[in-house]
């Protein structure tokens, strides 16, 4: 119970465990062989039955497109071009959504006469605009951009507004106890209050972002790497698609991995962000008081 | 008692919710008053209007009738010169401790720079030395209180208003926060109201009880309590202790309500 000590500055540099390293080491072997043994199973799979290469390529296949896309420098820049449109739309979308969703959960006015049609546009699975999209902003970067933050925006509009709006009424009773403003009840209560719900809306948001500039690519593009599946696509490259499709998931990745170390940041008070102090179970594990900012049923 | 020294003055004040059902009349003419610097208790069974009564007095819920003072000025809205302890420690789990506690500082732009010092000294007063820069999460749930009622006085207010603020601590640490209260009270002499469903811990804080009826909430009593200060949980023990709490209870099995 160092937490509950006056002495306790000790407690979050120390104590860490002997034998995690050495743990640490086996798990990254045995992830390792499985990632390995599943990659050779499938090479003998295609080899022994010689499935053909244009319905499913073997990994060395996968591994030799990867290898030339990015040697000729194709890959990059279709790469940079597509986490350019995801990046523009994200941030588009959030602002957007961070905004009206503050609107909608503070002013009755607004709600009121948005809600219905939010509501509308919510369930309407938003992909099947792009084809619209794409006619009326053109084949370049604007409609891509627009798509993905059409798609990055419901989340954010939706958490923003449950987490502005959850604020705990004995908060809210001790504020205004204090002769607080409504304006100090907004910066000082809801709005930090909200941070968990919006950096989980975020963490949705990215990703849909990204399928939103894929999907406009898949409808018209001159560049990208949804454009490049699309055009390997009819030429039957069926190995070129697997390396983009491994480029794609290790960009979300990446993406998911970058909004979670700016969660970890802005919330360094959440106890479920912190690493366990100690590792007795009743400590590790304070899931139960991290913020249930599960969005409602999102769509794309 | 003159009417300079009351700090809380009550008069006929009653309270009415509209519900689907009709009306619900939740406080009914309630008259009493709080003496400057006078610990009062007010115990009574759950539904009683104990709830209502404290959030009057502290301005964020309006009466129905009646009015009720503040040092002889009309509660109208949230005033500044008040401190309220609730139930839960409803502390901010993105402001450390310190933080917490100049809460009300923040919330009124007192100016940090002198109330600093006097959240550090009143967080060693109820015994939270050192944690200053923790946050909530890492204290348990006694010492969130105790962070609770420090932010209560940080600002130095008239008055003190408690509502169950032990209710949710485990007996033994009500106990020991029971005394620990007491000595901070010796020590600032405020004027405190404190609402609790405990018989024994309101006669073992209190200079008075007020015995309140269930439903409309009524004013059944006023019990004055003359145990010699400081008081030593063994008090409790004595026939004179024994003897406020058995007349409290009968007023209330009197009553038909012996939940309390």
């Amino acid at each position: 119970m160092c937490a509950t000590s006056a002495t306790s500055s000790t407690c979050r540099a120390g104590s860490t465990h002997e034998a995690r390293p050495m743990k640490n080491v086996r798990n990254v072997a045995v992830t390792l062989a499985i990632f390995a043994g599943s990659l050779g199973a499938w090479e003998a799979i295609v080899r022994a039955f010689a499935i053909p290469i244009f319905i499913l390529p073997p990994p060395s296949q996968v591994a030799l497109a990867l290898y030339r896309g990015f040697a000729s420098g194709l890959y990059l820049d279709h790469l940079g071009y597509t986490l350019l449109e995801t990046l523009l739309g994200f941030i588009v979308g959030s602002l957007l959504g961070f905004f009206l969703g503050t609107a909608v959960a503070m002013n009755r006015w607004v709600e009121f006469f948005l809600y219905p049609y939010i509501v509308m546009f919510q369930s309407l699975p938003k992909v099947a605009l792009a084809p619209l999209i794409v006619v009326w902003f053109g084949l370049g970067l604007t409609s891509k951009v627009i798509n993905a933050a059409l798609v990055a925006f419901f989340p954010l509009l939706v958490n923003t507004m449950v987490g502005l709006k959850s604020a705990d009424e004995d908060r809210v009773s001790l504020m205004r106890s204090l002769a607080a403003s409504d304006g100090q009840i907004f910066w000082m209560l809801r709005l930090p209050n909200a941070l968990p719900f919006v950096m989980a809306g975020l963490d949705v948001a990215m990703i849909f972002a990204l399928i939103g500039a894929i999907v406009a690519e898949f409808v018209g593009a001159q560049r990208g790497l949804g454009m490049l599946i699309q055009s390997m696509n009819f030429n039957m490259d069926v190995s070129g698609q697997f390396s983009i499709l491994l480029i794609l998931s290790f960009v979300g990745l990446v993406l998911n991995r970058g909004i979670m170390l700016i969660r970890k940041r802005v919330m360094f008070w959440d106890p479920s962000e912190k690493p366990a102090i100690e590792t007795s179970p009743e400590e590790a594990v304070p899931a139960a008081g991290r913020a249930v900012a599960t969005p409602a049923k999102e769509r794309i | 008692m003159a009417v300079a020294t009351e700090a809380i003055t009550v008069r006929h004040l009653s309270k009415t919710y509209a519900t689907r059902d009709g009306a619900v009349a939740a406080l009914e003419r309630a008259t009493f008053s709080v003496g400057e610097g006078e610990f009062v208790a007010v115990v009574g069974p759950s539904g009683c209007g104990k709830s209502t009564l404290l959030k009057i007095l502290a301005g964020i819920l309006a009466s129905s009738s009646g009015e009720a003072l503040l040092r002889g000025t009309l509660i109208a809205g949230p005033r500044r010169d008040i401190g309220v302890v609730f139930q839960s420690p409803v502390l901010f789990p993105w402001r450390t401790v310190l933080d917490n506690v100049l809460l009300p500082v923040d919330v009124q732009r007192l100016g940090r720079r002198p109330h600093e010092q006097v959240g550090v000294d009143l967080l060693a007063l109820v015994g939270l030395k050192g944690f200053e820069r923790k946050y909530p999460w890492e204290l348990s749930g006694g010492m969130q209180q105790r962070v609770a009622i420090t932010r209560a006085l940080v600002h130095d207010p008239a008055m003190l208003l408690m509502d169950e603020p032990f209710g949710a601590l485990d007996a033994m640490t009500r106990e020991h926060m029971n005394l620990e209260l007491q000595r901070i009270w010796l020590e600032r002499r405020k004027t405190v109201l404190f609402i609790t469903h405990s018989i024994p811990e309101a006669v073992f804080l209190a200079d008075r009880v007020l015995v309140m009826t269930a439903r409309p909430g009524r004013l059944l009593d006023d019990v004055r309590v003359d145990l010699a200060r400081p008081r030593p949980l063994d008090v409790m023990n004595t026939p004179e202790f024994g003897a406020h709490v058995r007349h409290i209870r009968h007023l209330f099995n009197v009553q038909g309500r012996i939940d309390a």
